[in-house]
């Protein structure tokens, strides 16, 4: 009942992704959120980095950059400080915004900049072979981890509040409908968005996780979703390992490009 | 939702992956796999109650559900 075909590079599909993947559920749902906010097509620039999360621009119709491993946050920067008028979307994943990129987005939560970040967040790196990223849950198994990860996972949503964001918002691929809520809000939000989508790598991960098919691995999913007015009445120990769900924060805040207009091009331009 | 409303079911054969994700949450069988390659094929489109589950939930863009216009 919606028509994708508006916003997608036709020639491009069928897209990459293993059948199956999340990703495209995660695009699906972004496509609609923009739809939804009813930005002209030429006012949107989707920006991503490297892995397969990545690839999402490449298949949107929209001004688009694929840029290095972990920087899709700082040319976003860039394209956000030159052209304030434009929408910037960046599609980044959980190795990409969480390991090489982590600094980076620290940095725009920080400046609070009108940048929308969605992370595919899939517990894995997919797509150069199923090494172990910084959300792999302990005691998972990952080619660079065969007896188990031991390490602790990254939490996206207190990465983000810590530095600042004044939107972050977690949701899982098994209900598109909330991903495409949640961008929306995220989209709407003046300032620095995070939305964190829980996806599934049946491929890499779950493979080696006695989770081989995209229906098991959705429904390990489901099974760790707990909404967040129900995490509150929760113990730390009960929530461990769990996805919960929901809008973190979602405040107004000052937000960088029209500061820096206000603050300093204003104070350069009347000396 | 009235009742009686009628849904046309539009499949891209060449764009489906077999993930097998769309008619194991199809609530009515209204789709359902196609014994060869497990791909999806349309089982009885008048069951079709047009809760876009399967449309949502395609990671491969192949399934459309649009409303039959003679509602």
């Amino acid at each position: 009942m919606f028509n994708y075909d508006k916003y997608i590079r036709k020639d491009k599909f069928p897209h990459i992704w293993c059948s199956g993947c999340g990703n495209g559920i995660i695009l699906k749902s972004s496509i609609r959120a923009i739809d939804k906010i009813g930005w002209d097509k030429n006012d949107v620039m989707t920006i991503s980095g490297i892995g397969c999360s990545s690839r999402a621009t490449g298949y949107l119709d929209f001004d688009s950059l694929h840029t290095l491993h972990g920087r899709a946050l700082a040319f976003a920067t860039g394209i956000k400080m030159a052209k304030p008028k434009m929408n910037v979307v960046v599609f980044t994943g959980d190795g990409d915004a969480g390991a090489i990129g982590g600094n980076h987005l620290i940095h725009a939560a920080r400046r609070n900049i009108d940048i929308t970040a969605v992370i595919f967040n899939n517990n894995i790196y997919g797509m150069t072979g199923g090494q172990y990223s910084p959300t792999t849950p302990q005691e998972f198994v990952a080619t660079t981890a065969p007896y188990g990860h031991i390490e602790n996972s990254f939490n996206f949503m207190e990465l983000a509040i810590g530095a600042g964001a004044s939107f972050a918002a977690r949701t899982t691929v098994t209900n598109p409908k909330q991903v495409e809520n949640f961008i929306h809000k995220g989209l709407e939000n003046k300032g620095f968005s995070v939305i964190e989508v829980v996806s599934n790598c049946h491929v890499q991960f779950g493979r080696r996780n006695e989770m081989k098919s995209p229906i098991q691995m959705f429904d390990w999913i489901k099974e760790r979703i707990i909404p967040m007015s129900k995490a509150e009445d929760m113990s730390e120990d009960e929530l461990e390992n769990k996805v919960i769900t929901g809008v973190f924060k979602n405040i107004e805040k000052p937000e960088y490009v029209e500061e820096y207009d206000k603050n300093i091009m204003a104070k350069a331009e009347g000396e | 939702m009235a009742k009686g409303k009628k849904y046309i079911i539009k499949i891209k054969e060449d764009y489906c992956k077999s993930c097998r994700l769309c008619y194991s949450r199809c609530p009515t069988n209204a789709i359902t796999a196609n014994p060869k390659n497990m791909k999806v094929q349309i089982n009885d489109e008048d069951k079709c109650i047009g809760c876009l589950v399967c449309e949502n939930i395609c990671p491969d863009f192949a399934i459309e559900i649009f409303e039959a216009e003679d509602n």
